[in-house]
């Protein structure tokens, strides 16, 4: 696939840090580690780039040291480019404090947005995570001469469990008839992945007319003025997770042990690229068994894995057992311990012969560099 | 303008690797894979690296797109520099003619210019197919402190070694007295590792020596060395203590990485400090199934294993499905085994699949005949129909 130089994608790299907030206390949204060895923003980052979209701002709000460690150069992303590649675009405020929604950012940032030749703008958050070619839906978007084309899935809505959820309404036409906000009901409906194509110009509109009104939400201005504005839905069916609470980040790392949920999240089409370490390939040793787990290169096991998404880098002793537990970059269990249902944040360190079990309704969450 | 380097590398990687025979028929020596997710010469490229030494020209000749496409532009192992990096330099065409590289010192010779360029005091010179984890740096020190001409790196090898082998006869001092390609009784068991650093001027004098003397085998083990050494040249033996492995033959290629899984395996991948750097494949972490059953090996990512792994290095990308069973054996990259199939005290190579109940290889203990028994071995982009046998010492190239 060729670059598409016509579109903008602009990455929020912060949204919605405070739905996770044992896991973003000294990381933003964006650089939560997932699935073994990504972070969130590599799914975005990668969409934009199978997409053909090759100039990529990324909007950062706090805590974004991680995040600037990350994405380095783009060069990973294959961003690192003369035209366009990836700019990082730190909190830079008018007003004084940090910005409080997404047009607040945008206008904040607005002098790269208007600089861009491009004449389209993608949006995305990183709490969504999924592979998407934005390419139909952008195709969509010009066909229906659409102002805004929000790109959501079809699923199920559980008002108790998700957080900070949008959900849509169509006419026949396939036209938005209503914006719900974390609505008060559960079931199947369209949920929002608060994805959006915007032409520059009118994103531009949207943006000038909400500063001066002192509005900064995207959302509550799409719901505002749903009648005056065309906005179309775009469906997007593939495979797709939303990560708004430390159970559901949890769970959401799980769901990549069921076999069709990983075909659809990696495929050969869409390939989600991370930064490389460079760590040597999993090392199993004597008396491992392991079933049912997703490994990253790195570690190295010599005790009993089971239902568990191991990160770079975990090292797991002799006679020790982890059950349905998801261990990010740098754990170490000693020898013999008893680990169920927990995740261990970044580089814990667990000595021998400890237990320690969560429940899976209710993971025993274990926070970074933490020695026990 | 180019700024001066201390020290240029020249790596030697246009071999053919002829006795690797089905493994290397479409790819030179130096891109065969190697521990899960390396090829042969990431490790000179990364111990370049970690040594400090930022110039790499590698030279190619045999069958050379994969190792273009490997390299790219150096960027895994840090090699893409403003000044210096890694270039990749093949044969190339002249006013006066065009000629293949004819030999090791012949393949320096036609790449002068390239060195000159950068105007360097010392050259390494390196092969592409050994595996070991080596600080460069020191060895230059060493030339450096002993203002020698050349200087040889030996690691000490057994008797019986030793006869298969280039042997130093060193003085106290480690200056080297005497050299014997290949001796039928060594005076020494300092074995040459095919590593070089050359004082930039001698060896420029030498080559261009070589060059107009026409010997034929413009080679540094036949012709520079013996030639410097009778010109009482200053040569040393810079000794190396730690793992070195020569992987010209399938034998020694499965044993090096069989050596990975002994349990106090003499090659450490896992240090941070010494990484070795290998261009990634992009592929999500490996998953392991329910029924999988895994024991002492070595598995890389993006594979799914949901079969038996005993012993054995399994590449990235692989998959064994339920019921498949991989012993003692080497599966290279991106190559499916199929269900009841066994693959045991084998190689398998690149983008292979083993159908249904097919069979490669023999475990020793089942061979009556000890003779007969050896490793089998699948070439790259082969599939073995299902219930075909591979039998041991067996090498198949194309699919059956």
């Amino acid at each position: 696939m060729g670059v598409n130089y016509s579109v903008l994608g602009l990455i929020f790299a912060s949204m919605h840090d405070s739905s996770v907030i044992e896991l973003t206390k000294q990381r933003t949204m964006g650089s939560i580690l997932f699935g073994g060895r990504y972070r969130l923003i590599d799914f975005p980052l990668s969409n934009m780039v199978n997409s053909g979209v090759y100039e990529v701002g990324v909007i950062t709000k706090s805590n974004y040291s991680s995040l600037l460690d990350h994405l380095g150069s783009g060069r990973e992303w294959d961003l690192s480019r003369k035209k366009g590649g990836l700019h990082l675009l730190p909190p830079y405020s008018q007003v004084g404090g940090i910005y409080r929604g997404r047009l607040e950012a945008l206008n904040n940032i607005w002098s790269f947005v208007e600089n861009s030749k491009a004449k389209y703008v993608i949006l995305s958050d990183c709490d969504f995570v999924t592979a998407i070619d934005f390419n139909p839906a952008l195709e969509q978007h010009i066909k229906t001469e659409a102002d805004i084309t929000a790109i959501y899935s079809r699923s199920i809505y559980d008002n108790e469990r998700t957080r900070y959820t949008n959900v849509l309404e169509f006419d026949e036409s396939g036209r938005v008839s209503e914006v719900l906000i974390e609505p008060q009901f559960s079931g199947e409906c369209n949920i929002s992945l608060d994805m959006f194509i915007i032409s520059k110009e009118f994103l531009k509109k949207i943006v000038k007319e909400a500063a001066s009104k002192n509005q900064y939400s995207l959302i509550t201005e799409i719901q505002a003025k749903k009648d005056e504005y065309k906005i179309y839905g775009y469906e997007h069916k593939n495979y797709f997770t939303k990560i708004d609470s430390v159970q559901s980040y949890y769970e959401a790392n799980l769901a990549l042990l069921n076999t069709e949920n990983r075909d659809k999240l990696f495929t050969t089409d869409l390939p989600i690229y991370t930064k490389i370490r460079d760590t040597a390939p999993v090392k199993y040793g004597l008396e491992s068994n392991i079933k049912n787990s997703l490994i990253a290169d790195g570690c190295v096991i010599e005790g009993t894995v089971e239902n568990c998404v191991l990160f770079r880098g975990v090292k797991i002793g002799k006679g020790t057992v982890v059950k349905n537990s998801v261990l990010l970059q740098g754990t170490e269990l000693g020898e013999r311990c008893k680990m169920n249902s927990i995740i261990t944040d970044k580089n814990v360190k667990i000595s021998n012969e400890k237990v320690l079990t969560g429940s899976e309704t209710y993971p025993l969450y274990i926070g970074k560099n933490a020695s026990i | 303008m180019f700024t001066k380097k201390k020290c240029v590398a020249m790596l030697l990687a246009g071999g053919q690797g002829s006795r690797l025979y089905a493994l290397t028929r479409d790819m030179a020596k130096p891109a065969v894979p190697y521990g899960g997710k390396y090829r042969l010469i990431d490790f000179p490229l990364s111990n370049c690296t970690n040594s400090g030494i930022d110039t790499v020209g590698v030279l190619t000749q045999y069958q050379p797109l994969v190792l273009n496409e490997y390299i790219g532009n150096g960027q895994p192992w840090d090699l893409d520099k403003l000044n210096g990096g890694v270039h990749v330099l093949p044969p190339y065409q002249t006013s006066i003619g065009a000629s293949w590289y004819e030999g090791t010192a012949n393949a320096i010779y036609q790449n002068m210019s390239f060195i000159e360029r950068y105007n360097p005091e010392y050259v390494i010179v390196l092969g592409g197919d050994h595996i070991y984890k080596m600080d460069y740096s020191k060895m230059v020190d060493f030339h450096v402190q002993n203002n020698a001409d050349l200087t040889i790196a030996v690691l000490d090898v057994s008797y019986d070694e030793a006869t298969r082998l280039g042997i130093m006869t060193c003085n106290e001092d480690m200056q080297i007295i005497d050299f014997e390609e290949k001796p039928k009784q060594p005076k020494s068991t300092l074995a040459s590792m095919g590593i070089y650093v050359f004082s930039w001027e001698k060896l420029k004098k030498y080559l261009i020596e070589n060059e107009n003397a026409n010997t034929g085998s413009k080679d540094f083990g036949k012709d520079i060395i013996p030639s410097m050494l009778q010109n009482n040249e200053r040569l040393f033996a810079y000794s190396f203590e730690g793992y070195w492995k020569d992987v010209g033959t399938l034998d020694s290629l499965w044993e090096a990485n069989m050596d990975l899984l002994s349990p106090n395996s003499p090659l450490d991948l896992y240090d941070l400090k010494w990484k070795i750097y290998s261009r990634n494949s992009n592929m999500p972490p490996q998953y392991i199934g329910s029924n999988a059953n895994i024991e002492n090996s070595m598995i890389s990512e993006g594979s799914n294993i949901d079969g038996t792994v005993d012993f054995s290095v399994v590449f990235s990308g692989v998959t064994i499905e339920e019921g498949a069973s991989v012993k003692y054996s080497i599966v290279m990259p991106g190559s499916v085994i199929k269900k009841g199939a066994i693959v045991e005290y084998a190689i398998v190579g690149e983008e292979c699949v083993i159908e249904n109940n097919a069979h490669i290889g023999r475990s020793p203990e089942t061979i009556e005949n000890k003779d007969d028994w050896g490793i089998a071995v699948v070439g790259h982009n082969v599939t073995i129909s299902e219930s075909k046998e591979v039998k041991p010492k067996q090498i198949i190239a194309d699919s059956i």
